[in-house]
């Protein structure tokens, strides 16, 4: 910077030669340079305020960010040693009323960290004599071996065994903790539950995984960190669920059945209430899938959800419903049942000759195939598809199982006029035990669409209207005529009016055709049948009574006395209180009129 | 007055000091009383969770059904069924136990013409 000098000589000499006082020009320049230092000072001054207010600004701004983020969050204490972020939490399944299917419980596992071994083959030795399972030389060579220093031995242990191990007195064996999923009620619900393994495991914890079933259904779910604390409750009642198990158990031993199977639902609200396939299994000791035979004779498969059969004459209910919701015909309208009825090279036989003719109502009360055929014919492909698709027939039944998805029913590849025919009484098209109890309950509720559901419902399901309430009141006189008169004679049971449709299917062999001395006997029925509440299935795979002097194979022998049995059992702990058959019989003539 | 002012604030300074270590402590106090209670939490919620599951295992159906054979003699239950609902008009109203000691006392109310002398001795 260059000083300007106080008296520059130019100025003072013109100064004076004007006579001036040259001590104004020091006087003045002092002022300016005075002036110019202020200046410099003040912005200094500025600029180090700026910059410290900034600085303040910013201390602020980010003491509220943290304060307002602090407000904002959640919160939550820490949790001590919690470091891995395997969790093995899952929420509990519940019965309808809050009894326990399924639950986690505290247990151990067991591994060893090498380098911390006292005497690695007296460890392996000991081990070896608390479970049996283990090669003690095997073991001591894994538990010698430099390369490894961590080992899993056990997944999980009883206190016993802990306590044994823990007697052995060796520092490098360890216990992680573990959460074990336990089914208290062992076999119960076993299709249903499915069944949980460990997923990725740490030293701390161990995920529990579902493998099957609700469990895998709901696996997000009941792992949601969030949800973990609230149980999942399901629409089953384990009484109900017991007793039905009990029953068909008995009815499958005595009738040597080599499967069997019963969905009980609520026809309101679509809540499968009991839920049993047979043979069944543990799900705390999950058996490995089967690598040899036929899949759908291992206990694994759950024969109500995945097993898709031709259930025969239960079917028939839904071809006299169209019928009677498109006004083609009355329960009073004559059918032409003269036999056998040929279609090209096909014949449809009855199971015996019932007549040259039968009203629509006692076709189904003596269960004609002719009859259905020729009630069903005129009506076409076309409109028996739309039908059946409404009620669900034609897609895999929506239910909270993770089998459910993969199998799916078995249509003709060519919907023909005799497929219409075939299918009018069940043959020709597969359909599982759970879609038939949903066609049921949405057949016989007042006709709307029911979705079974595995989820304990607060309120009865709004479904579209599918029949009309007069075809489904006509529907329910026919079913309790079928019990009544019919071919399901051995489902009258004191107290309460059962309606029902058998249905007794020759089973398709392995080589195409039917077997003729396999029978898939089912057993359709609603109760009470005057205002029907619950609708049962009972399937009977193989089943025969063998007390006659030759074995009866059809449902009305096999089925129905099994699924009476139920009933009765059942229906007192479902809160129905029994009624008399002329209370009934007055309730169906009143609503006719 | 300039030598008090720096009096005090020494002073405070050394006051807000120990006021922070002491608060320092009783914070690390607090989390180990914490995480104390929270282990004893843990450890009482694994307790009933086990409870729970002993008591769901005992109750299960399979093994009440046995305990039902095995008491057959002494308790006699058998399934539900229809049989055993009832008509209300089955159901016996209590029996009215009237009073009979009027040695005391007694208030009555009504209209003295409906007391007749026999009503007067009933029981």
């Amino acid at each position: 910077m260059i000083r300007t000098p106080l008296r520059p000589l130019a100025r003072v000499l013109k100064a004076r030669e004007t006579g001036e006082n040259p001590d104004h020009i020091e006087q003045e320049n002092r002022r300016l340079r005075l002036e110019n230092m202020r200046d410099a000072a003040r912005s200094q001054a500025e600029g180090r305020l700026l910059t410290l207010a900034l600085l303040f600004l910013c201390g602020f701004v980010l003491l509220g960010a943290r304060m307002g983020l602090l407000a904002a969050t959640e919160p939550l204490e820490l949790r001590v040693g919690m470091v891995e972020d395997i969790s093995s939490a899952r929420a509990d399944i519940l019965d309808r009323d809050g009894r326990v299917l399924a639950t986690n419980l505290p247990t151990h596992a067991l591994y060893a960290e090498t380098r911390r071994m006292v005497d690695p083959v007296r460890a392996a030795h000991e081990l070896a004599r608390i479970f049996p399972d283990i090669d003690a030389d095997r073991m001591a060579a894994r538990f010698s071996d430099p390369q490894r220093r961590f080992i899993w031995i056990r997944a999980q242990l009883s206190p016993e065994q802990q306590q044994a191990v823990h007697d052995i007195g060796e520092p490098g064996l360890l216990f992680g903790p573990r959460d074990m999923r336990v089914y208290p009620n062992g076999r119960m619900a076993a299709h249903v539950l499915g069944g949980a393994r460990f997923g990725q495991q740490g030293v701390r914890a161990a995920e529990l995984l579902g493998v099957a079933g609700a469990e895998l259904f709901f696996d997000a779910r009941l792992r949601d960190p969030e949800q973990v604390n609230a149980p999942l409750h399901l629409s089953l009642d384990l009484t109900v669920q017991a007793t039905v198990t009990e029953v068909l158990e008995g009815g499958m031993h005595m009738l040597n059945a080599k499967g069997a199977s019963a969905v009980l639902m609520d026809v309101y609200t679509g809540e499968v209430i009991s839920l049993v396939s047979l043979p069944d299994f543990d799900p705390n000791l999950r058996p490995a899938p089967p690598t040899e035979g036929e899949p759908a004779d291992s206990p694994l498969f759950n024969r109500a959800v995945q097993g898709y059969y031709e259930l025969g004459s239960v079917m028939k209910s839904f071809a006299v419903a169209q019928a009677l919701d498109a006004g083609a015909v009355t329960p009073q309208s004559i059918i032409d049942t003269r036999g056998p009825l040929t279609w090209g090279r096909f014949r449809i036989n009855d199971f015996r000759n019932y007549g040259p003719q039968l009203s629509v109502k006692d076709v189904m009360v003596k269960s004609s195939n002719i009859g259905t055929a020729r009630i069903m014919q005129p009506i076409g492909a076309e409109a028996q598809q739309d039908f059946l698709r409404k009620f669900g027939f034609l897609d895999p039944a929506p239910i909270e199982l993770a089998e459910a998805a993969r199998a799916r029913p078995l249509l003709p590849e060519r919907w023909s006029d005799l497929s219409v025919m075939t299918i009018s009484y069940g043959h020709g098209m597969s359909t599982s035990p759970l879609a038939l109890a949903a066609g049921y309950a949405s057949l016989i509720n007042g006709g709307r669409k029911v979705t079974p559901t595995l989820l304990r419902q607060d309120s009865v399901q709004a479904g579209a209207q599918i029949i009309s309430a007069q075809t489904s009141q006509q529907m329910r006189l026919m079913l309790h005529q079928v019990v009544q008169e019919g071919t399901a004679s051995f489902a009258r049971i004191p107290g309460y009016p059962v309606g029902g449709k058998t249905g007794s299917a020759d089973k398709p062999g392995p080589r195409g055709g039917y077997m003729k001395d396999a029978v898939l006997a089912t057993f359709a029925s609603v109760f009470p049948s005057h205002d029907p509440r619950y609708v049962l299935i009972v399937t009977l795979d193989e089943g025969a009574d063998t007390t006659g002097p030759e074995p009866r194979r059809t449902a009305g022998w096999t089925a129905v006395p099994v699924s009476a049995e139920i009933t009765r059992r059942v229906a007192p702990l479902l809160d129905i209180r029994p009624v008399r058959l002329e209370a009934a019989n007055a309730a169906f003539e009143a609503a006719v009129q | 007055m300039r030598s008090l002012l720096y009096f005090l604030t020494a002073l405070a300074v050394i006051g807000l000091a120990a006021w922070a270590y002491r608060e320092n402590h009783l914070t690390q106090q607090a989390m180990n009383e914490r995480g104390a209670l929270q282990r004893e939490v843990e450890n009482l919620g694994n307790a009933i969770t086990i409870q729970r599951t002993e008591w769901a295992y005992l109750n299960r159906p399979d093994r009440l059904r046995e305990l039902v054979d095995v008491n057959f003699e002494r308790l006699r239950l058998v399934p539900m069924t229809a049989d055993h609902f009832g008509e209300i008009g089955q159901v016996a109203y209590p029996l009215q136990v009237l009073r009979s000691d009027y040695s005391t006392a007694v208030e009555v109310f009504g209209d003295l013409q409906d007391l007749s002398p026999q009503q007067e001795d009933a029981p």
